[in-house]
């Protein structure tokens, strides 16, 4: 047993998921060797999953990155290559490194301006790294060319909540779904991607006698603990949705005194769904029409309802008109502003809502203030030290419009702070040609990744273990990270990497008046963020140093919002839009009969960064395509045969893994393997207002090929899990 | 059952406690120090190890404290001879047949019940191989208590992944998977709430057990890691071979 006396314990947050769990790291010598968590944690309640109490091993592998690198051969525009070897790189100062980076970006901003230059924020990195990095773009290259991956994530959740509600974020605590009478799941695959909120749901299924209704084309773990489970066809989401909203107005089991007091917008919409039968929404998503009806009722029928859902609404090129099907289904029932009701997004990151909260988008200030506004501009520009007029007052471009524009009048430097964009971006074959075409790319990371190796210049950053700072989850809880570890190698923190960054590109720009970069610590970050944020005045380290406060925190003396919108929304009065029925882009034919949805699992996490070099890839070391027994059959497939599975755009080859966890037709990969990479197949038609790709639904056809041609032939998941 | 509270005697004085409470509640509020094995505060209890048992005057056999409820006018007494003599023997045989060396608050109630390790000594004892096949958690069943809350939170407690549960009578009961597979196997999730919640060495991560034995971090890694970059590999991982000494 580990008793040593220089055994101690740090008390942190899962660097993983949204859900934000409480962890205990046991440490010996440096060294983690046990994760345990506080069983009195109001968020996970001692309960964690395979990536928070095992996955961590990463930051010690011997791949980490530890000393800053620079490419040995200069790169061009169109003609820059990946470098995973070390040998491509050079080992250099912290000096030398930063001395380029700024002049390099200096030299763009000066010969082509602003919108040469774009950044991707980290949804992975704290609040505070995410903050002071959208202050370097936006203050010192005046661009809004600021995003980061909740674009390709839940942009079309965002945008329907902020235009029917006025606010983006889960209305509601996750764990009230212990207290609901119904609850709907769709687009989320929780028990993978959401494990410790899952644990509450099946409990609330179990122990607390509320009704499930599971909405998706999968048929997932949580279709066991399920009242009816609705097995929709990719992509036709509005449809179901919005005749489920046409039964709950024509049996009239909507609630008038809300919708007279709190919505407008209700005889338009509730004429606009009369065309979405019960019929009519099965002729298009399979679902059988007395499923639809009955899942109407039970919704509309409880006490307390709740939504709950993923990527699955969002990830499609209609993802706001699917989101906003969620959020009349909630007007029309009253089963929001109040405890065990809601409309929640399950964010998909541990700080994918702290990013969004830190502007780390292209429309938005932090506090998600508008950026064409020049009263916000104002605001920032007082808190910056920047003379009036300095901010830009134009909206910049979204992550998929970044790369898009990667060209000699376009953008021409990406920064990159944690993210994998050559994993996670539609259509990587399309990305690849944009990441070579850019004429100055900068990555800081842990790992050299499938985009990192691209890039120019490598700045090792510190992992969440090594650093402080907050992170914000996915019920807006801000929760406080802790360094537990020292630094390895020569890593250092990205806040620290960004102030030096900062004040190097001021001295060479010549300005007298700085943005202030000297920050002591991230609590004097957080401080200065706050006290312009009006739903952070209220968070001070201090305060969330036990437990973290849910914002919005109004004032010091604010408890935090458990619940958001009881009395009154954002907007004033939740909005009701009439939808249209738009078919996904892509439709399976003869040549390309399946549909192909990808999504996650629950050992690995997004572009594989973090988890492939963990032992989570020892436990799931290898890609599958899941196909159901009946398509199988058709295609004369066995389970563990090599597939290569192609659409019109790219071609992998895996495993087939024959299952009915998925429906006929359908076919599923996950996204996190780059030898199989389910982004070299998917289509990047976008949301027109989320500017969000459709992830989760294009045609796809398999082949069966020989076994020598996988990847890595020898790698064999050998386990039999659901 | 009544939301009154409830008034009763603890070893001499009278207390009131919250309807509903358990006897080890009620001993807690009264601060009086009842110990526990199988007890864990966000588990079900089952009062299995019966360590906790207290005498309730009128009745006939002794009380397991953990699940009994307060009623009104118990007389209750938490450490009386009886009491004590029943806790000793609870512990002198679970010392005689497990390795307690890895549960610290089981060797402290054994100093505090001047169990005798001699009294049962020679008699069977828990003995297993290492099960060590994933590579997460290892398990050592010749650790093992048999608390059950590994069960219970591999089941309705926390996960309903149900990946494990007894197996065997007697002096043969366990903790297994179903056919006694490997827990890549079953239905295992590795959450590892089990591990959470053991109170012993039985069930630990692969990283402290690895740590104990001497091995460097470096060690640990290429202990643990496979190099995914390699194309073609033939070299076992360390987990595939089962013992790894």
């Amino acid at each position: 047993m580990v008793t040593s006396e220089t055994n101690r314990v740090v008390r942190t947050t899962c660097p993983y998921c949204g859900v934000g769990c409480g962890l205990d790291l046991h440490i010996q010598d440096d060294y983690i060797y046990r994760v345990t968590s506080d069983f009195n944690n109001v968020v996970n309640q001692g309960n964690l999953c395979v990536k928070g109490r095992f996955g961590y091993d990463y930051i010690y592998s011997d791949r980490r990155i530890t000393t800053p690198l620079m490419r040995r051969n200069p790169q061009k525009p169109g003609q820059r290559t990946q470098a995973f070897e070390r040998s491509e790189w050079s080992e250099v100062s912290w000096e030398t490194a930063l001395d380029y980076v700024a002049e390099r970006l200096v030299d763009i901003y000066e010969r082509d301006g602003s919108d040469a230059l774009s950044v991707y924020c980290c949804a992975k990195a704290s609040n505070e790294d995410n903050y002071l990095l959208q202050k370097l773009f936006r203050a010192l290259f005046r661009t809004n060319n600021v995003d980061h991956c909740t674009r390709l994530c839940h942009a079309g959740s965002v945008v329907a909540l902020q235009m029917a509600l006025g606010s983006a974020a889960m209305s509601n605590t996750a764990s009230e779904v212990i207290k609901t009478d119904c609850f709907i799941v769709t687009g989320s695959n929780a028990p993978e991607n959401h494990p410790i909120i899952a644990l509450q749901m099946k409990a609330a299924v179990k122990q607390h006698g509320s009704q499930l209704i599971v909405i998706d084309p999968r048929k997932l773990e949580l279709c066991d603990y399920a009242a009816l489970w609705l097995p929709l066809k990719p992509g036709t989401n509005v449809p179901v949705f919005t005749a489920m909203a046409h039964v709950i107005i024509n049996e009239r089991l909507f609630d008038n005194a809300f919708i007279d007091n709190r919505t407008s917008g209700f005889d338009e919409f509730s004429k606009s769904v009369q065309q979405f039968t019960p019929e009519y929404a099965e002729t298009i998503s399979g679902v059988d029409r007395n499923l639809i009806v009955e899942a109407a009722r039970m919704y509309a029928k409880a006490e307390r309802g709740a939504i709950y859902w993923g990527m699955g609404i969002s990830q499609l090129a209609h993802g706001t008109a699917s989101a906003l099907g969620l959020v009349h289904l909630a007007l029309l029932t009253g089963h929001i502003g109040r405890e065990g009701t809601g409309l929640n997004p399950l964010r998909g990151q541990n700080n994918v809502q702290g990013a969004s909260d830190m502007g780390c988008m292209p429309y938005h200030y932090p506090g998600y203030m508008e950026v064409t506004k020049p009263e916000n501009a104002a605001k920032w520009e007082k808190a910056w030290n920047l003379p009036t007029g300095s901010l830009s007052l134009e909206k910049g471009l979204t992550t998929t419009e970044i790369l898009s524009n990667v060209h000699p009048d376009g953008v021409r430097a990406l920064f990159v702070m944690g993210e994998n964009p050559m994993m996670t971006e539609p259509n990587l074959n399309v990305t690849r040609q944009h990441m070579q075409d850019l004429e100055l790319l900068i990555a800081q990371d842990l790992f050299i990744n499938e985009s990192g190796a691209y890039a120019d210049v490598f700045l090792p950053a510190t992992s969440w273990a090594e650093k402080d700072g907050t992170f914000t989850n996915t019920d807006r809880r801000v929760q406080r990270v802790r360094k537990a570890i020292e630094p390895r190698g020569y890593v250092r923190s990205d806040w620290k990497i960004i102030c030096d960054l900062a004040r190097r590109v001021e001295q060479r720009m010549g300005h007298t008046h700085s943005a202030y970069w000297d920050y002591d610590s991230p609590e004097e970050i957080m401080l200065e963020m706050a006290s312009v944020v009006p739903e952070y005045h209220g968070v001070t380290y201090d305060r969330i140093d036990k437990i973290g406060l849910q914002t919005p925190v109004l004032s010091q003396d604010h408890p935090g919002t458990p619940y958001l919108f009881t009395d009154t929304f954002p907007s004033g009065r939740g909005k009701f839009f009439p939808l249209q029925y738009v078919p996904a882009v892509e439709q399976p034919d003869d040549e390309y009969p399946f549909i192909l949805t990808t999504g996650r699992l629950l050992e690995h996490w997004h572009g594989g960064t973090m988890t492939r070099n963990s032992s989570l890839s020892q436990l799931y070391p290898e890609a599958h395509v899941d196909v159901h027994p009946v398509d199988a059959a058709r295609s004369g497939l066995d389970n563990g045969n090599a597939v290569r599975v192609s659409s019109r755009r790219g071609k992998v080859i895996l495993r087939a893994r024959i299952t009915e966890k998925t429906t006929p037709g359908v076919v599923f990969i996950s996204m996190h393997f780059a030898e199989a990479a389910a982004n070299l197949l998917t289509i990047d038609a976008l949301d027109p207002q989320a500017k969000i790709p459709e992830f989760k639904a294009c045609a796809v056809k398999m082949e069966r090929v020989s076994e020598d041609t996988l990847p890595n032939p020898d790698v064999r998941l050998e386990r039999g899990r659901w | 059952m009544t939301s009154d509270p409830i008034k009763l005697t603890i070893d001499g004085q009278e207390f009131t406690v919250p309807a509903g409470s358990t006897l080890l509640d009620a001993a807690k509020e009264a601060g009086k120090d009842v110990p526990t094995i199988c007890y864990h505060e966000h588990c079900t209890s089952y009062g299995l190890c019966r360590v906790c048992v207290v005498e309730v005057e009128g009745q006939r056999l002794l009380t397991p404290a953990c699940v009994a409820e307060a009623e009104d006018g118990m007389i209750v007494h938490t450490r009386n001879k009886r009491v004590e003599r029943s806790r000793r023997t609870i512990l002198e045989m679970l010392n005689a047949s497990v390795d307690l060396t890895e549960a610290p608050e089981i060797v402290e109630q054994l100093h505090d019940y001047q169990a005798d390790s001699d009294r049962f000594s020679g008699g069977w004892q828990r003995e297993q191989p290492v099960i060590d096949d994933n590579p997460m958690f290892i398990r050592d069943y010749s650790q093992c208590v048999l608390c059950w809350r590994c069960v219970q939170v591999c089941a309705e407690d926390a996960q309903y992944t149900f990946a494990i549960n007894f197996s065997g009578r007697g002096c043969e009961t366990n903790i297994s998977t179903f056919f006694d597979k490997g827990l890549t196997d079953s239905t295992c999730v590795f959450c590892g709430q089990c591990v959470g919640v053991c109170p012993t060495g039985a069930l630990k991560p692969k990283r402290e057990w690895l740590l104990e034995r001497g091995h460097s971090q470096d060690e640990i890694l290429q202990m643990t890691h496979t190099d995914r970059r390699k194309k073609k590999r033939r070299q076992e991982r360390p987990y595939q071979t089962g013992q790894m000494k």
